[in-house]
């Protein structure tokens, strides 16, 4: 990848981390932890990979995003606002009666979300749902699906993985954010779903993996998907939960709690000398 | 009436389905391993093409097509009430209810009259289940010819629709020249001073014949087919309330969230 589109990239990546903690401190809830484990394929989607116009977020002939963890809605409403798709102030009534930013994403209230997820297991579904539609339509769109690695412990997510297999549906591209950790603790400990990959190329699935946080690993990673057809494509990514933030980083806690004032500050205070870093 | 024609409502929806296939082109059906059953698979014969066998899986196959229906596709997604309403309830709610979404549930094998199957497959709790759900359309029809027009009228419902067909062959008494599908208005099948029979799906039928054993007892009975359950026809109860003084609901289906509070919760609004 050219240096300064990387440098670019890292630094809306850093931005959009900042968008997380600001909302969830407002929300005085929230999931930061997988949020920040997903800011650099986001933004790699939003600013170097979708077809989308945040003008017109319906359009039909758009890529989709299905955010299947819906719970991570802090990072992928900061990817939104970030891209254009709504002012970034909103991002400080996340959560809040009344407000647009709901708990989990609404694709009925809000610009850009293209299916209401929450519930773990459902977005993958729907993401074959969209694909199919594709297919049926012969439009050259693509649906990526983003789940936790807990979140493939339900067994929708393996019935859907068996269906886009068996349709051929080579215009879904899922990411597993593999972190490590679900909100009871490790994934290991809990009720393990690893090991990941070779599980998803049994039901034959194409299997890719990347480094979360590396953009020139993001794009080898995506650009191999380009070049896949017959299977739908699955890419694991190994990610940091709390990435950015130094005290969120590893630590099962921050899967599911809002930081108070101080750690507010520190956090934002850490992702700003990130990003005069990346700037100087 | 010396021939009565009987048929299966799921035998109408499949029927249906295929027949209305080159008038919808983005008609897309859905199944989960039951076609011959639920009778998708006459749909199947007709267009290959457009049909998508999910397999054993109704969880997926409820998600697959709320986002088929995001991409404009007009979607039915067929199994027996029990797998349908019932173990994918919370897809149903989460996926296809909270964004109201234009897919269809053709639910076949519905009530009691599943009968051989037993208890695992009589499903006396879906339109409980349904009901619950904002913005969900509810149609029970009573027999071949309302089957039929309810499954046209459902795609032209905006948002999710959940039809209910039954396995059993049942009298068709409605004249299809002349027959007219009105989502959400209870059909007024005969007057009645006395008592009024509120019935939906196959137990429509039951409830004329049960009105001529009351005539014969010198009982004035109204009989009311509420082939739509969700939205309710307010008026037809309140109107029968008042001018009747008693109502007996029949359905297939548990009294508890089923037509019956249906009807009960409408006459205390009266």
């Amino acid at each position: 990848m050219d240096a300064s589109i990387k440098k670019q990239l890292e630094k809306t990546a850093c931005k959009i981390r900042m968008g997380v903690i600001e909302g969830v401190y407002n929300a005085k809830s929230g999931h930061p932890g997988g949020s920040l484990s997903i800011c650099d394929v986001l933004t790699y989607l939003y600013f170097a990979k979708l077809n989308v116009d945040p003008k017109n977020p319906k359009m039909p002939e758009r890529d989709r995003v299905v955010l299947s963890k819906g719970h991570c809605a802090p990072a992928l409403y900061s990817a939104l606002a970030e891209r254009g798709f709504f002012d970034a102030n909103e991002l400080k009534s996340l959560r809040h009666i009344g407000a647009m930013l709901q708990g989990h994403p609404d694709m009925k209230g809000t610009p850009g979300v293209d299916m209401s997820t929450g519930s773990l297991g459902q977005g993958i579904s729907a993401a074959c749902g969209m694909a199919l539609g594709g297919k049926f339509s012969s439009a050259p769109y693509k649906v990526y699906a983003i789940l936790g690695d807990g979140e493939i412990e339900e067994g929708q997510v393996w019935e859907a993985a068996m269906f886009a297999a068996h349709n051929k549906l080579d215009n879904l591209v899922a990411i597993v954010d593999n972190n490590g950790l679900q909100i009871d603790g490790k994934i290991t400990d809990v009720c393990s779903p690893m090991p990941i990959t070779d599980k998803f190329e049994a039901f034959g699935w194409h299997i890719i993996t990347m480094n979360a946080h590396d953009f020139d690993d993001i794009e080898r990673a995506f650009d191999e998907a380009e070049k896949i057809n017959g299977k739908p494509i699955m890419i694991v990514q190994t990610s940091t939960k709390g990435k950015g933030v130094s005290f969120m980083e590893n630590q099962v806690s921050w899967h599911g709690s809002a930081p108070n004032a101080e750690q507010y500050a520190q956090a934002m205070d850490e992702l700003k000398k990130t990003l005069e870093s990346l700037e100087g | 009436m010396a021939d009565v024609i009987k048929k299966a409502t799921r035998e109408s929806y499949g029927e249906a389905l295929a027949e209305l296939s080159s008038k919808y082109e983005d008609l897309i059906v859905l199944d989960a391993d039951l076609a011959a059953a639920t009778k998708t698979g006459i749909f199947k014969k007709a267009c290959p093409e457009r049909f998508v066998d999910c397999g054993i899986a109704e969880a997926n196959m409820m998600g697959v097509a709320a986002g088929l229906s995001t991409t404009g596709k007009k979607v039915f997604a067929s199994s027996f009430a029990m797998f349908a309403a019932g173990r994918a309830y919370e897809i149903i709610r989460n996926s296809i209810g909270y964004p109201h979404l234009n897919v269809n549930i053709g639910a076949t094998h519905a009530g009691i009259s599943v009968g051989e199957d037993g208890a695992t497959h009589q499903c006396n709790e879906d339109i409980a289940l349904m009901r619950t759900i904002p913005g969900m359309t509810i149609i029970n029809p009573a027999d071949d010819v309302e089957a039929k027009a309810a499954v046209e009228a459902a795609i032209n419902i905006n948002g999710p629709v959940y039809l209910r067909f039954g396995r059993l062959a049942v009298p068709v008494f409605n004249d299809k020249e002349t027959y007219k599908f009105e989502v959400g208005k209870g059909v007024l099948l005969k007057d009645g001073t006395d008592v009024t029979i509120i019935s939906t799906g196959l137990m429509v039928n039951e409830a004329r014949i049960a009105a001529e054993t009351l005539a014969a007892e010198g009982i004035s009975a109204r009989v009311i087919n509420m082939h739509t359950i969700k939205p309710l026809d307010k008026d037809i109860i309140c109107k029968a309330a008042k001018e009747t003084g008693v109502i007996v609901t029949a359905e297939e289906h548990s009294v508890i969230g089923g037509l019956g509070s249906a009807v009960a919760e409408v006459i205390t609004e009266c």
